[in-house]
C-alpha cells in the first residue's frame, strides 16, 4: 500500500535532491536530542501563545496544534510552476466574482449554470452592481493543494473568504530558525517573513475611492473567544494596525470610525475575519452583535473597503469549484496550470448513480462544509458508515460532491517509533491587490495518524515548516 | 489607541495588583491567627479579612463558618470568588491575551507563565502547599510583571494605562486594608493603644511589606499615628494613599500632554492630591479614620469612573 504513494523524500530507494541535507540532519540527530527539541518547540509555541480551540469539543481551550519538526521541501523549479498556477487561479477567481456581480458574461455564455451562481447561498444581492476598489473581491486567496507525483498537483479547494493558518506558516519558520540555525546556513531557504508587509501593502492598495490620505487599515475579529483569535492579533501586531471588534467601530456620516482614547478615528480598509452574515445587522443578520450597523451603506458608497469583499464566498463554493478551469479559459484565455480533482456532483442524476455505486472508493464532502467535518473517506470507512452515509446522500443529493480518493504524497515525519512517512497537503496564501503576490511557502498540514488522509487540525492533524529552496 | 485596548491594559494591572493584595491579606490572616484570641477567637480575624476584601457574603454562602483552610482555598484558588488570586491572574492573562500586540514579549511571557503555573498549582493537593509558599509565589510573580512592564514597555499611552490600573487599585486596596484594622478588628475602644493593638498594627505593616521601611522612616515606638501617617500621607511609602494618588496624577498628566487635552479626570486627581498634601495626621483622626477612609475610597471610585468615561468607554466624541 505504502509504495503507491509518492514519497517526497525517497524515490526508488534514493533521496530526492531537495531533501539531501535533511538526510544527514536526521542521521546525526540522536533520539534524546530529538525529544528535547520537540519539547522545546512545544514550550515555545505555548509561551508565544499560539493555541487552537476546537469547535464543539470542550476540553483544553489552550490546545496546541502539533508541530512536526521535519520540514517539507520544494525546489525553486517546482515552486515556480506552483506559483504560476496559484496566481493564475487567484486572477481567474477574482475575474469571476467581478463578472457575476456585474454583467454575468460567463453565465450568459452558458459556461456556468445560472442556478449555481445566483441561487448560491453565498451570493450577496446587496452588492450586485457594486465594483470594489481595483475590482478585487478576494484579497487573500488560500488554495489547498495536494501532490500525487513529482509533477502532479491537484487543487483540493479554493478559499476566497478569510483563509486562516498563515500565522502557523510564519511561526513554524521562526521556531525552526531558532531551534536549528545550522540547517538554515546549510540550505538556501527562501524567507517568508515579508508576508505581513505584503499583506499591509495589498490592503492599503485597495483603499476606497473617498480616501484621500494614507489609508488606515484595521483587522476586524469576532473576539477573543474565536479559535483563530491568536492569528488575528498576531497579524495586526506584525502589520502595525489595530485589531478591532464590531463594538469598537461605528458609522457616522459617510464613514466608519473606531473608538480610541483620543476620540473617533476614521477607518479606510477593514480586513475582516468574520463572515458576511455578521458584518452589518442592518443589511444581513439582524441578530448579529459582532458587526457594525450601517457598514454596508458606507461600503457601497465608497467610504470604506471590506476585505474580502462581501459576496466573495460564491467563488469557493464546492459546486463552483468544478468550473474554475473553465473560468481560467474564459477570462484569461489560458490553459489551467493546476489541475482540479475530478468531481462528481451528487445533484446530477448520472453522477449520483456513479457515486452511490462506488462509495467505498470515494471521498464525499458536503458542499458547504469545511474543516473536515461531515465527510466520508470511503476506503477508511466501515461498511456501516458507508451505508449510513449513502442514506444521507440520497436524502439530499444536492448537498454532496464526491471525488476519487487521491494518493496524497507523504513526507517523513517524526513519530513515536522514529521517522515515518505521513500524508500532507499544502495551503499557500496568494495576495491580490494592486499586484498579485505570493511568498515562497505556505502551510503544510500533516495527518499524524498512520495511513490517515485527513489533515485538518480539528481532526488530529499537525503542521510542518514548508521550505522553498532558492534557485 | 483603541479605547477597548486601553481598557484591557488598565484591567491587567488592576487584577494583578488585586491578586497581590489578596496575598497580603492572606499573609496578615496567617499572622493574626497566631495571636492570642481577643475574646471571639480566631473567628473574628478571618471574618475581618473577608470583610476587607468584600467577599464575606460569597464565602458565607459557599462555606459557612470561616475556617482557615477554607479561607485559604477561597482566597487563592476559588474560581467562584472573582477576587481570588487564581481568578485575578486568569482575568489579567485573558485581558493580556486580547491585547497581546500592545505588550512586549517579556510582559506577555511573564504573565502567561504565572497563569500556567497557577493552573499547575491548582492541580496539586492542597496539603502540599502551605500558606507562606502561596503568598510568596504571588508576590514574586506580581513583582516580575511590574519589572517586565517597567523595563520593557514603550513609554507611550499604553504604559500610562497600565500604571493607572496599578495606582488606582493600590489606592483603593491600601485604604481598605487600613479600614479593616480600625473598622473591624477593634470593636471596643479599650484596645486602642494596648500592647495587643500595637502588635496588630505591626502585623499590618508587615502585610504592606513596610515593616522595616517604617523603622527606617520613623524609628522609635510604633504608634497608630505614625502608622497612619506612613500609610496615608508619607510620600516615601510606596503603598501610601498619597504615593498612589501622585502616581495617578502623573500618568493622567502624561496622557493629557500626549493627547493635547486635559479633562475632568485630571482635575479630580489633582484635587485629591492637593487635599492629601495639605492634610495632617491630626486632621485624619479628627475626621475619624474610618470616615476619612470611606470618603477616600469613594473619591477613588469616582476618579475611576472619570477615567473610564474619558478614555476607556470610547463614548466621548
Amino acid at each position: 500500500m505504502a509504495s503507491t504513494y509518492f514519497n517526497e523524500m525517497y524515490q526508488e530507494g534514493a533521496v530526492r535532491p531537495p531533501y539531501r541535507q535533511l538526510e544527514n540532519w536526521t542521521a546525526d540527530m540522536p533520539a534524546e536530542l530529538r525529544s528535547l527539541k520537540q519539547a522545546e518547540a512545544e514550550a515555545l509555541f505555548r509561551r508565544i501563545g499560539i493555541t487552537f480551540a476546537v469547535y464543539g469539543e470542550g476540553g483544553d481551550p489552550d490546545r496546541l496544534i502539533p508541530f512536526d519538526m521535519f520540514p517539507r521541501v520544494f525546489t525553486a523549479h517546482e515552486w515556480a510552476r506552483l506559483e504560476r498556477g496559484i496566481k493564475q487561479r487567484a486572477r481567474a477567481l477574482n475575474a469571476f466574482l467581478l463578472d457575476i456581480y456585474g454583467r454575468g458574461e460567463i453565465v450568459r455564455a452558458g459556461r456556468i449554470p445560472a442556478r449555481l451562481v445566483y441561487q448560491n447561498e453565498a451570493y450577496e444581492k446587496a452588492v450586485a452592481g457594486f465594483v470594489p476598489p481595483r475590482g478585487v473581491y478576494s484579497h487573500i486567496v488560500g488554495i489547498d493543494l495536494v501532490r500525487t507525483g513529482p509533477d502532479e498537483f491537484f487543487v483540493l479547494e479554493d478559499n476566497c473568504r478569510t483563509p486562516s493558518g498563515v500565522s502557523y506558516m510564519l511561526e513554524n519558520r521562526e521556531i525552526m530558525m531558532r531551534m536549528f540555525p545550522a540547517l538554515f546556513r546549510e540550505n538556501r531557504i527562501a524567507p517568508v517573513d515579508r508576508y505581513p508587509d505584503l499583506l499591509r501593502r495589498t490592503l492599503q492598495s485597495v483603499a476606497p475611492t473617498k480616501c484621500d490620505r494614507d489609508p488606515t487599515v484595521v483587522i476586524l475579529t469576532p473576539g477573543h473567544f474565536n479559535s483563530a483569535y491568536y492569528e488575528h492579533s498576531f497579524l495586526a501586531d506584525l502589520m502595525g494596525v489595530e485589531l478591532v471588534e464590531g463594538q469598537d467601530l461605528f458609522v457616522e456620516g459617510e464613514f466608519v470610525w473606531m473608538r480610541t482614547t483620543e476620540g473617533p478615528k476614521r477607518v479606510d480598509v477593514i480586513y475582516r475575519r468574520i463572515d458576511d452574515a455578521y458584518l452589518d445587522p442592518l443589511c444581513f443578520r439582524p441578530d448579529s452583535a459582532l458587526g457594525v450597523p450601517g457598514l454596508m451603506d458606507v461600503y457601497r458608497s465608497g467610504g470604506v473597503t471590506i476585505c474580502s469583499a462581501p459576496g466573495a464566498g460564491v467563488a469557493d463554493d464546492k459546486a463552483i469549484y468544478t468550473f474554475v478551469p473553465e473560468m481560467i479559459r474564459f477570462y484569461l484565455g489560458e490553459a489551467p496550470i493546476l489541475q482540479n480533482v475530478p468531481t462528481w456532483q451528487c445533484g446530477k442524476a448520472e453522477d449520483l448513480k456513479h457515486v452511490l455505486a462506488n462509495l467505498p472508493e470515494l471521498v464525499v464532502k458536503e458542499v458547504h462544509g469545511s474543516g473536515g467535518y461531515g465527510m466520508l473517506v470511503g476506503p477508511k470507512a466501515t461498511k456501516a458508515q458507508v451505508e449510513s452515509f449513502a442514506e444521507r446522500i440520497r436524502a439530499k443529493p444536492g448537498n454532496y460532491i464526491a471525488q476519487p480518493t487521491l494518493a496524497l504524497s507523504t513526507v517523513p515525519t517524526f513519530v513515536e517509533e522514529g521517522i515515518a512517512p505521513r500524508h500532507v497537503d499544502l495551503r499557500p496564501y496568494c495576495l491580490v491587490g494592486e499586484r498579485i503576490e505570493l511568498v515562497p511557502g505556505g502551510l503544510t498540514r500533516v495527518a499524524l495518524t498512520e495511513g490517515s488522509l485527513v489533515v485538518n487540525s480539528s481532526q488530529g492533524g499537525g503542521v510542518k515548516d514548508t521550505w522553498v529552496l532558492a534557485g | 489607541m483603541l479605547s477597548r485596548t486601553a481598557d484591557n491594559l488598565y484591567w491587567i494591572t488592576r487584577y494583578m495588583e488585586r491578586a497581590e493584595t489578596m496575598a497580603r491579606l492572606l499573609d496578615v490572616g496567617g499572622r493574626m491567627a497566631l495571636l492570642p484570641s481577643t475574646g471571639e477567637g480566631f473567628h473574628s480575624e478571618w471574618e475581618s479579612l473577608l470583610q476587607a476584601s468584600g467577599t464575606a457574603e460569597g464565602f458565607a454562602h459557599k462555606y459557612g463558618d470561616p475556617v482557615q483552610r477554607n479561607i485559604e482555598s477561597y482566597f487563592f484558588f476559588d474560581r467562584d470568588n472573582p477576587s481570588s488570586i487564581l481568578s485575578c491572574i486568569t482575568q489579567a492573562r485573558e485581558n493580556a491575551r486580547i491585547v497581546r500586540g500592545a505588550l512586549t514579549t517579556l510582559v506577555w511571557d511573564t504573565l502567561n507563565t504565572a497563569f500556567q503555573e497557577v493552573r499547575a498549582l491548582e492541580r496539586r493537593p492542597r496539603s502540599e502547599l502551605d500558606l507562606s509558599f502561596l503568598t510568596d509565589w504571588t508576590m514574586r510573580h506580581s513583582a516580575l510583571l511590574r519589572g517586565a512592564i517597567d523595563g520593557t514597555q514603550l513609554r507611550k499611552d499604553g504604559w500610562d494605562f497600565l500604571n493607572l490600573g496599578y495606582y488606582l487599585e493600590r489606592a483603593d486596596n491600601t485604604a481598605r486594608l487600613l479600614d479593616v484594622k480600625y473598622y473591624v478588628l477593634l470593636p471596643g475602644i479599650d484596645f486602642v493603644g494596648s500592647g495587643l493593638d500595637n502588635y496588630q498594627w505591626t502585623t499590618l505593616l508587615r502585610a504592606m511589606s513596610a515593616h522595616r521601611a517604617f523603622h527606617w522612616a520613623y524609628g522609635g515606638e510604633v504608634t497608630s499615628r505614625k502608622i497612619a501617617h506612613f500609610l496615608i500621607l508619607n510620600i516615601q511609602s510606596p503603598r501610601s494613599l498619597r504615593s498612589s494618588v501622585e502616581g495617578m496624577t502623573d500618568h493622567l498628566d502624561r496622557l493629557a500632554r500626549g493627547y493635547g487635552t486635559s479633562g475632568q479626570a485630571q482635575s479630580k486627581a489633582r484635587a485629591l492630591l492637593a487635599e492629601l498634601v495639605e492634610t495632617t495626621v491630626e486632621d485624619v483622626f479628627d475626621e475619624g479614620l474610618h470616615e476619612f477612609l470611606t470618603r477616600f475610597i469613594g473619591d477613588v471610585a469616582g476618579l475611576g469612573g472619570l477615567i473610564h468615561e474619558t478614555y476607556l468607554s470610547g463614548d466621548v466624541r
